[in-house]
């Protein structure tokens, strides 16, 4: 160990040049080593690309990407200001139709033009959010529950076995018939295909919650239970004040692969369903088959991608401020 | 001294193994009177641990029972606090919060000021009050065992077990630990019944010690009444006659009467004479596992 830290630290002995060299040299490989991986991807993705022709033209390179990435930008701020100048007509419409006849009650539209990317984007990220909320206020409890009674676990543990492995696709028929079956009123709040997304979703998120919070909860080290017994804590302290704060970080393993499944699930039940949202733009993109929808697909994928490293960024945090350890190493 | 206090009679317990029950206590018998210091000591695996953990009512006798003032034990209870071996702070609370959490579970419908003077009165007995918002991460082996003990104390416990309380810590820390409790012992005349492996730290702070057989159906084998003036200073006691020949008693009993049976093979090698039971009686107590626990502890 310690010749390890002469070697390291010999460049930096000679003068003050060098020890500044050598800091930035020790510094770079966490900048730069990402850099050169992200350059040298996109010197490969640019090279195969060239080489590789489709029925709807050559293979979208790193600049077509980019360029289309551009363009909806554009299309959405165009397709904003088409709406803002629809709102405005008709504001001015009713108006005057008001001032014409004040008993005149004014009906408000809403702008119906096609959902830009940025729409879908958000209307993914929305479905996938309460999907995923629903999914973690079941599976937390259920979890919990099966940690801290081994009848319970044992009863509920053949059904986790069976369902895990269902791929959402699978439930997606079944869910959008109970959905379109159940979900009848005259002014829903949401639309069914949202219910449906969501739906689908949560089936898929209880179960990595459910597995992970049983396994911290049972795993509870047994000294800290006897403490419990010692001091005859109420159940409910027992809850709060020793079984959650230990369960946390596994509550959190839990969450974290539940929100990256259930985004990956999403995606593919939007193409499936044709619900609106990111899935469904992929989709709509391969149907339309112009020269430009596979470079409009491929910032879809890029985005979906930046997206789920997004959410489980955000999971990371919310972990670390909600856990007790600040020391623990989180990845 | 001789009220009846607390009373362990005809316990044995037995455990399920896949090949029928294992018996690895019986015929348990102990009175102990109030204030009394009493240390159990035993080879490992003899079932010390167990004992205490009945006395505790965290594992319940298959025979005999445990009674604590007139009334049978049946269920863990603030008044018998636990001294666990590896501290058992909750590692999320502050030191402070930790014997708050005692304090709260176990004195409902006291005032907060009132509750806030017990918990600071508890972390002035073991002198950890320049520590009440550190974590128990962010302190030593020896603060965290002193620690345990201001939140067992805090429970006003009528009896005070300790599970092996100093066992992972270095042999300075422990000293200075040992000191502490029989302060506090001194101040608070606490029953108290402590598992240890160091026939040491048994001697100078018990009033008797409890030698255990070794299991299985493990019961006591004898009891050593140690007649030593208090307060003890462990200098002078070093050179007291009294005092090793009380050492001398638990050495004999633990190596020579109650040998640790050996594996087959190693027994086989070994000569049937006493030469290893002398040498291991030349050792001085208490160095193997000092040894081990060294590597074990922080630094206090």
């Amino acid at each position: 160990m310690s010749k390890m830290t002469t070697i390291l630290r010999l460049p930096s002995s000679p003068s003050n040049a060098n020890s500044l060299l050598s800091r930035l040299y020790q510094s770079t490989p966490a900048l730069l080593l990402p850099v050169i991986g992200l350059l040298m991807f996109l010197a490969i993705w640019n090279g195969v690309a060239k080489s590789i022709d489709t029925s709807l033209g050559q293979f979208p390179g790193p600049a077509q990407v980019f360029e289309q990435a551009g363009a909806l930008i554009d299309e959405h701020i165009a397709q904003r200001e088409k709406a803002d100048a629809f709102y405005q007509r008709q504001e001015a419409r009713n108006a005057a139709r008001v001032a014409q006849d004040p008993t005149y009650q004014p009906k408000i539209r809403e702008f119906t033009g096609a959902p830009t990317f940025f729409d879908q984007i958000w209307t993914s990220l929305y479905t996938v959010m309460v999907g995923f909320l629903i999914a973690s206020v079941v599976a937390v409890p259920v979890g919990i529950l099966c940690g801290l009674s081994k009848s319970a676990y044992t009863a509920i543990n053949p059904l986790i076995q069976l369902f895990k492995p269902v791929s959402p696709l699978a439930w997606l028929p079944l869910v959008t018939m109970v959905v379109s079956a159940l979900y009848v009123s005259d002014e829903p709040a949401f639309s069914k295909s949202f219910v449906t997304s969501a739906f689908t979703v949560s089936l898929c998120c209880l179960w990595p919650t459910l597995i992970n919070t049983a396994v911290g909860v049972s795993n509870i080290d047994k000294d800290l239970i006897n403490v419990s017994k010692v001091l005859r804590l109420t159940p409910f302290a027992h809850l709060t004040k020793i079984v959650l704060p230990s369960s946390i970080p596994m509550i959190f393993t839990g969450l974290r692969l539940s929100l990256g499944i259930g985004w990956m699930v999403l995606i593919a039940a939007e193409m499936l369903a044709q619900n609106p949202g990111l899935g469904k733009f992929v989709w709509d993109e391969f149907q339309n088959g112009s020269s430009e929808s596979l470079a409009r697909i491929m910032v879809a994928v890029l985005t979906i991608g930046a997206i789920g490293f997004v959410l489980d960024r955000l999971m990371l945090s919310i972990q670390r401020a909600v856990s007790w350890d600040k020391s623990s190493v989180l990845r | 001294m001789h009220t009846k206090h607390l009373e362990l009679e005809q316990v044995g317990i037995d455990f399920p193994t896949p090949k029928g029950p294992f018996t690895a206590l019986q015929d348990v018998n102990l009175k102990i009177s109030k204030g009394e210091f009493v240390s159990l000591i035993g080879h490992s695996g003899c079932g010390k641990s167990t004992v205490l953990n009945i006395v505790a009512g965290l594992h319940q006798a298959t025979t005999g029972g445990v009674i604590l003032d007139g009334a049978e034990v049946k269920q863990p209870g603030p008044e018998r606090a636990v001294v666990f071996q590896n501290h058992s702070l909750l590692p999320w609370l502050t030191v402070y919060k930790n014997v708050e959490l005692a304090v709260k579970s176990t004195m409902r419908g006291k005032s907060k000021n009132e509750m806030r003077d017990w918990i600071m009165h508890n972390l002035e007995l073991v002198h950890m009050t320049h520590a009440l918002d550190k974590l128990p991460s962010e302190i030593s082996g020896g603060m965290k065992q002193r620690v345990g003990i201001a939140r067992a104390l805090a429970m006003e416990p009528k009896v005070l077990l300790m599970d092996e309380p100093f066992g992972a810590l270095d042999a300075l820390t422990r000293a200075h630990l040992q000191d502490s409790l029989m302060e506090i012992h001194a101040d608070l005349g606490n029953t108290v019944i402590m598992i240890t492996h160091d026939v040491d730290e048994a001697v100078l702070l018990s009033d008797r010690i409890v030698m255990m057989n070794n299991g299985p159906a493990a019961t006591i084998g004898e009891i050593l009444d140690i007649e030593l003036p208090r307060p003890r200073d462990r200098l002078a006691l070093a050179d007291n006659k009294q005092y090793n020949h009380y050492r001398h008693e638990v050495l004999t009993f633990l190596y020579d009467k109650q040998k640790k049976v050996e594996t087959v093979s190693s027994r086989a090698n070994q000569s049937p004479t006493t030469n290893k039971h002398s040498q291991q009686l030349a050792k001085p107590s208490g160095v193997s596992s000092e040894k081990k626990d060294a590597k074990k502890s922080d630094a206090a």
